[in-house]
């Protein structure tokens, strides 16, 4: 779910051309934003690049907007098209992955089963550990890293992502599923490593 | 017990996704229970995403728009008039 904002923005208001209503949208969506493009394309540079574009143009369109969706399946919507647009242009070949993210039955067979679940928090959030976290996030094809993103990160309903992506329930579904197998296989391999380390470090100490 | 109801390592991972968001029939979660409690590999490919998907939204990983950022976006957008009272 999209968390309500504390106080309703107006749509009236934002079509009029209201200045401090379009700056008070700016500052209730500009993280939600931000985040999407620096997962999206992972540098700080490009996520400020997606972040001006996408309210530039938001605020260009504000007049063309009919208020069918919410203001933040909309502006959802114009993030995901500026990220991918700004993904085309920084690795214009075609993901062969991407190609198959609509098969039900592509890649799923998970390979790792080491159950690193139980490890506390400050491993797996330590600088390393989140390290790990977002460079596996990187490694998704991009058309799972979105639906991913929308879902997981920023909490979106499934049907929220669906409007913001244009895809089906169905469609959504299936890229989160095959989007968390594949991050849940990158983390368990690299805790894997990591745990044989630790072991080969325990008992270089003991000796 | 229906025979169509019979869970196993591959219908459990088709489900995972809606197992884990709580959007399955009661039959349906008893069902993959059933068969978590007798299968070691599918436990742990249950445990470690959920893991993964706790670790994703924890604070930790909640990044602001720096100061800096925010400053220029407003500037982009014509709106440096409003830049000031944000968080005051
Ligand atoms: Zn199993």
């Amino acid at each position: 779910m999209i968390n309500p904002t504390p106080q309703e923005l107006s749509l009236e208001k934002l079509r009029a051309g209201d200045r401090a209503e379009m700056a008070r949208m700016v500052d209730v969506f500009s993280a939600p934003v931000y985040r999407l493009g620096l997962r999206m394309l992972g540098s700080p540079q490009d996520a400020e690049d997606v972040l001006q574009n996408t309210f530039m143009n938001a605020l260009t369109h504000l007049s063309e907007f009919e208020g069918r969706s919410s203001i933040a399946t909309w502006l959802y919507r114009i993030a995901a098209n500026e990220a991918l647009m700004l993904i085309r242009r920084r690795k214009p070949e075609v993901n062969i992955e991407d190609l198959q993210a609509d098969d039900p039955d592509a890649g799923l067979m998970p390979t790792q089963f080491v159950d690193w679940s139980g490890l506390p928090e400050n491993e797996l959030l330590s600088e390393e550990g989140k390290k790990a976290l977002d460079a596996a996030i990187q490694t998704l094809p991009e058309n799972l890293r979105m639906v991913f993103v929308m879902r997981d990160v920023e909490g979106l309903s499934i049907k929220e992502t669906a409007d913001a992506l244009g895809l089906t329930g169905t469609n959504v579904k299936t890229r989160l599923l095959r989007a968390r197998l594949h991050l849940r296989e990158r983390l368990s391999a690299y805790y894997a490593e990591r745990s044989q380390h630790l072991i080969r470090e325990d008992k270089n100490d003991g000796s | 017990m229906m025979d169509h109801n019979h869970v196993n390592c591959e219908t459990l991972l088709g489900s995972l996704s809606e197992y884990i968001d709580g959007e399955l029939s009661p039959e349906l979660c008893r069902e993959i229970e059933k068969h978590l409690a007798g299968c070691d590999n599918c436990r742990v490919v249950l445990n470690t995403t959920r893991r993964t998907i706790d670790l994703v939204q924890s604070p930790a990983e909640a990044v602001p728009v720096p100061d800096e950022v925010r400053e220029r976006l407003f500037k982009r957008l014509n709106l440096d008039d409003y830049l000031k009272p944000k968080s005051q």
